[in-house]
């Protein structure tokens, strides 16, 4: 067997191997546990030792999307074999189904909220970002570095003169003030990312562009943007998940026609009881979205973490 | 095609003064060079020409049409830059048809114009290739097919070959200067390299510290610098200068070096105090009659020929000799110039001064 400098040994591959999937089981374990749990019968979900071996059962997705009233053993008898698959799983716990939960409706103010701001910071920030790198600004340096000083504190520690404000425009519990909200809070991170995407990019190429005979604007759009998508994708990742997981605003901010998952799901719990699966339930959906998007433009993202360390 | 006219164009970058005061004329169909050392304002100079960058003052006249504060979509040119700017999303095929495509031209003709160009690049081949593989001599044809499909005006090139390795570079410069016999379009063309100036240009400008120094022919500014600047630059090795203090007055026909006397092209101006007789390597002669005396201290072999270092009293001087002289380090030889490739320059503004072999070309440049 020969070794070489660049090419590490077999040994030192299989170490590196066994450390990656013992990360990747710790990492895994929660998410594997809570999309378990949301299979799970309540009894099950709460079981000690924990159940690994467990008969599936759709309770918490059933509980998740509807309400529930009990009702007594004459009335249930009385209103007749369930016809349906969901109200036969609800029979068994001695309930008849009377109504559609909020759950969906709060997961599509997530889903509104989340990509709307994104879409609106990505248009921003590309915009920001491409003149702060092309063009002669006055005072270029500090405007950047202000930009970047509103992310020096936590955004929560100005959560009261944002309740007071939006209460004032009128902005409480709407979707656009959420979206405007973490828009603001997204911005300034994606303008700095942004411009050091476009940074990246030569400027000949735009000139090339100019030269001939494209305006300003389609060189931008036909060759900055095309080349900036690497950088656009990771940075709207980035925003996505903020925006998708963000909790203390949506507590504040949002109680009704706007509230976003997060604050909901933990409600759930007190819906009868420790209803566990639902919870679970509920995460295990919300989680989907930032992963089919992060799936998506996984391509992008793996180039995007590394820009800067590879040229071309 | 066009004639570009450059009158007193003046670049500030904030206090910073890359290019002051340049004037020059590319005729019709010339291939014209812009040479100078590394931050002497070429580029500087070509994006002003090209319309990327605004000139601070002057006028830039192509075609008779003043277009100094037009931007570069106006003017009708194509620009070959020094990385290629191929775009990387496109193949080389929409590369090449890209300008067309900006300016409306109908599918099928651009079709036809990509083809036409391929076929001069010889590139026919590799159209449907993305740009992302090609070797750096192919990049550079895409980049000259996708320069010369719109037929602009003018060609500017910014260091064209800077990008590619020595051997290729000498053939690519070949073809890019039998393109440039074949369409006979304006072309100016910028290098830092003098050799690459000399042999392809039809006209050179050579530029110091955003000064234009001279503007000529090749043969012309290599035999009749205007400035020590330009003598030092061109030619390999550069000019010789012997220093030495005098007065020279208009009419005078010889100098005195270290008690002898030598000749000279009859001035027609004049100057004094610290002066320096240049002379090339190629016409310093080993003559042992010379009462004008070196010590040899190094011979650098060249296959026929050799270049012998010199120190005399004036300075060190190099000669090109005949590889068949022989000569030993240590030697004291008796050097001669010869007489009608003189040229005096004043030490302290280091511009040459007129004489009766130089006037016709310093006095209208
Ligand atoms: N946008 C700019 N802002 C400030 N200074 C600039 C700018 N562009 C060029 N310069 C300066 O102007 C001078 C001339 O630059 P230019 O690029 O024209 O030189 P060059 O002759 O092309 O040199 P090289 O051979 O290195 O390409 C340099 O000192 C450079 O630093
Ligand atoms: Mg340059």
């Amino acid at each position: 067997m020969s070794y070489s400098v660049t090419e590490p040994s077999s040994r030192t591959k299989w170490f590196a191997g066994s450390m990656v999937i013992l990360y990747a089981i710790i990492t895994l374990l929660p998410l594997v546990w809570i999309i378990a749990t949301g299979f799970k019968s309540p009894s099950d979900a709460i079981a000690y030792p924990p159940k690994v071996v467990f008969t599936p059962s759709l309770e918490g997705y059933v509980n998740l999307f509807t309400e529930r009233t009990r009702v007594t053993p004459q009335m249930l008898e009385e209103a007749g074999e369930p016809t349906k698959w969901y109200d036969k799983i609800v029979h068994e716990q001695g309930a008849v189904i009377s109504g559609k939960s909020r759950y969906g409706e709060r997961f599509f103010n997530s889903v509104i909220i989340g990509f709307g701001s994104t879409l609106l910071c990505m248009i921003l920030g590309t915009a920001a970002a491409y003149a702060f790198s092309r063009f002669r600004i006055p005072l270029k340096d500090d405007l950047l570095f202000f930009i970047l000083s509103t992310r020096m504190m936590p955004p929560i520690a100005v959560s009261i003169p944002i309740f007071l404000m939006f209460r004032q425009l009128g902005l409480n519990d709407t979707h656009l003030g959420m979206i405007l909200l973490y828009t603001a809070v997204n911005l300034s991170l994606s303008v700095w990312l942004l411009k050091g995407f476009i940074d990246e990019i030569p400027i000949e190429y735009e000139e090339a562009a100019l030269i001939d005979g494209y305006t300003r604007f389609q060189a931008f759009y036909k060759v900055v943007l095309p080349q900036a998508a690497t950088g656009i994708a990771s940075t709207a990742i980035f925003c996505l998940i903020f925006a998708w997981n963000e909790y203390a605003f949506a507590v504040l901010l949002t109680s009704g026609t706007a509230q976003t998952a997060p604050p909901f799901i933990p409600t759930i719990i007190g819906v009868g009881g420790k209803d566990w699966p639902a919870v679970a339930a509920g995460a295990t959906i919300f989680l989907v979205p930032v992963m089919v998007f992060t799936i998506l433009l996984r391509k992008h993202l793996l180039r995007g973490i590394t820009f800067g360390a590879v040229r071309k | 095609m066009a004639q570009i006219r450059i009158e007193n164009v003046r670049k500030d970058f904030g206090s910073f003064t890359a290019v002051q005061s340049s004037s020059f004329t590319v005729e019709d169909g010339e291939f014209f060079m812009l040479l100078g050392p590394s931050g002497c304002g070429k580029t500087t100079t070509l994006r002003m020409m090209a319309g990327l960058e605004l000139p601070t003052s002057g006028q830039i006249y192509i075609d008779g049409e003043e277009v100094g504060q037009k931007p570069a979509s106006q003017r009708d040119i194509a620009f070959v830059f020094q990385m290629f700017a191929l775009y990387p999303h496109m193949n080389v095929g929409k590369n090449i048809s890209y300008p067309l495509i900006s300016q409306g031209v109908p599918r099928a003709q651009v079709k036809k114009k990509v083809a036409e160009v391929a076929k001069i690049l010889d590139i026919e081949d590799i159209l449907n290739k993305p740009v992302g593989g090609l070797s750096g001599g192919d990049r550079q044809r895409v980049a000259l097919g996708r320069a010369i499909v719109r037929e602009p005006k003018a060609f500017f090139m910014d260091e064209p070959l800077g990008a590619l390795d020595a051997e290729f570079r000498e053939h690519m410069s070949e073809e890019l200067r039998a393109l440039h016999d074949r369409m006979g379009a304006t072309t100016v063309y910028v290098t830092h390299d003098q050799l690459e100036a000399m042999q392809m240009g039809d006209k050179i400008v050579v530029m110091n510290h955003g000064v234009v120094e001279q503007f000529g022919v090749p043969q012309q500014i290599y035999d009749w610098p205007a400035t020590k600047f330009v003598a030092q630059f061109i030619g390999s090795p550069s000019m010789n200068f012997l220093e030495f203090h005098g007065m020279l007055g208009s009419g005078a026909k010889q100098v005195t070096l270290s008690n002898t006397v030598f000749e000279i092209p009859t001035l027609l101006s004049g100057a004094k105090g610290g002066l320096s007789f240049g002379v090339r390597p190629e016409h310093v002669y080993l003559d042992d009659s010379s009462s004008y005396k070196g010590r040899v201290v190094a011979v650098e072999y060249l296959g026929t020929t050799q270049i012998i270092t010199l120190d005399t009293a004036n300075g060190s001087v190099k000669a090109r000799v005949s590889s068949a002289d022989v000569v030993a380090v240590g030697d004291t030889v008796g050097l001669h110039f010869d007489v009608r490739t003189v040229t005096i320059f004043e030490a302290s503004s280091g511009k040459a001064l007129i004489s009766e072999a130089n006037s016709g070309v310093l006095t209208h440049g």
